[in-house]
């Protein structure tokens, strides 16, 4: 299994092959559509992420000390953005997700190039996944 | 004028984002700004810093000046019955916080009512909620029908004895629509009850009078109609006003301070505590004459070609559906908002932006007006005189753009 670094760096490099901010987008619209489907019960207001100006659902389920995330929206560039982070950190260690500085998300240039609200709901879902992951993470 | 040389005032107009040509439609947000405004915001600070009403010395004599100046124009372009009337805050919010604050403490106790329309802007319904639970009071809803029409029929269900204020916007920054501000007025007056309306998008489309309508206070902000940000007007009856406390204890809205106690100023120096905005307010003055401007017949018959276009543009398809309809009286301002089908207004002006598209999308504010008509958003374009129909077309391109890449599942 590749480390949480080698698999950030190859969605960076993956990300960074596109140039304009339309492929980029076309991009993250593909990753969106191929999400697993978020079964509709599972919309519910506690698995709702504040700060996005679209709804974002997250899922966390815990195994031997992994985690695994399902997400969804009802805005198809978010769900790619949430599906980047999902492919990224789903089926890792609490730990190794805890201790991460997720500074890749600002290697793909997203916080920067989205609105403040856009930005908050990526950080709204970021800090879920990590306070998730420390809680999880017993050492 | 011509609307080239027009737009020639605003210099933001020649930028670019992502390479693109910026086309701003995010006017009701907040218009750009015309370069005798910027020129007026930087000479005051580069030459007339100084505090207001109180020191003797040049700078300050001129500051206040130009600062009471922009009082002078605000009351002439409002056609506000004596300058005492006008009263300067930071926006539209501050204005209508201010009545919610000290005309409820003068006016409004347990058991009163405040109505609000279902189409306000969160700065027009918070603050009475605010006041109505710090005084015991309740807050009735005036509707809208599916049209973005105002219900005047349940209006005159509503007003009775206990309703001391009806508070509604001359313009929904969602609906576009002028509303019949002066009837509304007429119904209300009719059992005795003061209006407020809310002028941030109504000032800027067409000329006021606020004698005309004569409604009771009305509130704008100063960078929704190109003046510097941090401006903002109340126009208040002098009956009111003179019965209202203070809404902030400070500087400058004194008469004597003693241990004792403590006399306040006439208004309007009665509701302009502290340091005031120095270098901003005198920019109305550029602003509104930039205001006056755009109602020459060649930019007004630009924008009667904009709203023209898009109507035709947003009703002539199945896959948009336009919030707020012109008729009955109601006249469409030149802005859209609209959802497309199946599609998320946040996915789409993402998108936009990338083509140089500045639009808005969200609950804008009016969070009760998008549960109204059952959506999580729409996208909003909101165009000034400064816009054109090529941009509006640009629009219109970019958005089947933007549809096509996000449609193809």
């Amino acid at each position: 299994m590749k480390s949480l670094k080698e698999v950030q760096d190859d969605v960076i490099e993956e990300f960074s092959m596109y140039d304009d901010w339309l492929d980029k987008y076309e991009y993250l619209i593909e990753l969106g559509n191929g999400l697993e489907p978020f079964p509709d019960e599972f919309k519910t207001d506690d698995r709702l992420i504040k700060g996005c100006q679209s709804r974002v659902w997250l899922d966390t389920s815990v195994e031997c000390g992994r985690l695994f995330f399902k997400a969804d929206s009802d805005a198809v560039i978010t769900k790619g953005i949430i599906s980047l982070l999902v492919g990224v950190y789903s089926g890792r260690e609490a730990c190794e997700i805890a201790s991460d500085d997720f500074s890749f998300v600002e290697k793909l240039g997203l916080r920067e190039n989205l609105s403040p609200t856009r930005a908050n709901g990526l950080a709204s879902m970021i800090g879920t996944i990590r306070s998730t992951a420390s809680k999880n993470c017993q050492k | 004028m011509n609307v080239s040389d027009f737009r020639n005032e605003f210099p933001e107009l020649s930028e670019t984002v992502y390479g693109k040509r910026l086309v701003y439609l995010d006017n009701a947000a907040t218009s750009l700004r015309p370069q005798s405004v910027i020129g007026e915001w930087n000479e005051m600070s580069a030459r007339y810093t100084a505090n207001l009403h109180r020191a003797v010395h040049h700078i300050a004599e001129v500051a206040t000046q130009k600062y009471e100046q922009a009082r002078d124009a605000v009351r002439e372009y409002i056609n506000a019955g004596s300058r005492e009337e006008i009263i300067f805050t930071s926006g539209t919010t501050a204005s209508i916080n201010l009545v919610a604050f000290s005309f409820g403490e003068a006016f409004v106790g347990p058991g009163d009512e405040i109505i609000v329309s279902e189409a306000e802007h969160h700065s027009n319904i918070v603050p009475w909620q605010m006041m109505c639970s710090r005084k015991g009071a309740t807050l009735k809803v005036l509707p809208v029908d599916d049209q973005g029409h105002l219900r005047l029929d349940v209006l005159r269900e509503l007003l009775n004895p206990r309703t001391r204020l009806v508070c509604v916007t001359q313009v929904s920054n969602v609906l576009g629509l002028t509303n019949p501000i002066k009837e509304i007025v007429n119904i209300c007056h009719s059992i005795g009850c003061p209006v407020l309306a809310d002028g941030a998008q109504g000032i800027v489309h067409s000329g006021v009078d606020v004698r005309d309508i004569d409604c009771d206070f009305y509130a704008f902000s100063g960078h929704k109609i190109y003046a510097a940000p941090g401006t903002g007007v109340l126009y208040g009856k002098k009956y009111y006003l003179d019965k209202m406390p203070p809404y902030m204890g400070g500087g400058e809205m004194i008469s004597t301070v003693k241990w004792t106690g403590t006399s306040y100023a006439d208004a309007p120096h009665k509701f302009e505590a502290g340091t005031q905005n120095i270098s901003g307010t005198p920019t109305l003055v550029q602003a509104l004459a930039v205001a006056s401007e755009t109602r020459s017949a060649e930019l007004q018959k630009n924008m009667e070609e904009v709203v023209d276009y898009m109507l035709n543009a947003l009703s002539s398809d199945s896959r948009f559906h336009l919030f707020g309809q012109p008729g009955g009286g109601y006249e469409k301002i030149p802005l859209f908002s609209f959802s497309v089908e199946h599609l998320h207004h946040e996915d789409l002006a993402l998108i936009l932006d990338k083509m140089g598209v500045a639009v808005r999308s969200g609950q804008m504010c009016a969070e009760p007006l998008m549960d109204r008509f059952g959506v999580t958003g729409m996208l909003r374009a909101s165009f000034a005189p400064y816009n054109t129909v090529e941009e509006a077309k640009y629009l219109m391109s970019s958005l089947e753009k933007a549809i096509k890449m996000l449609d193809r599942k």
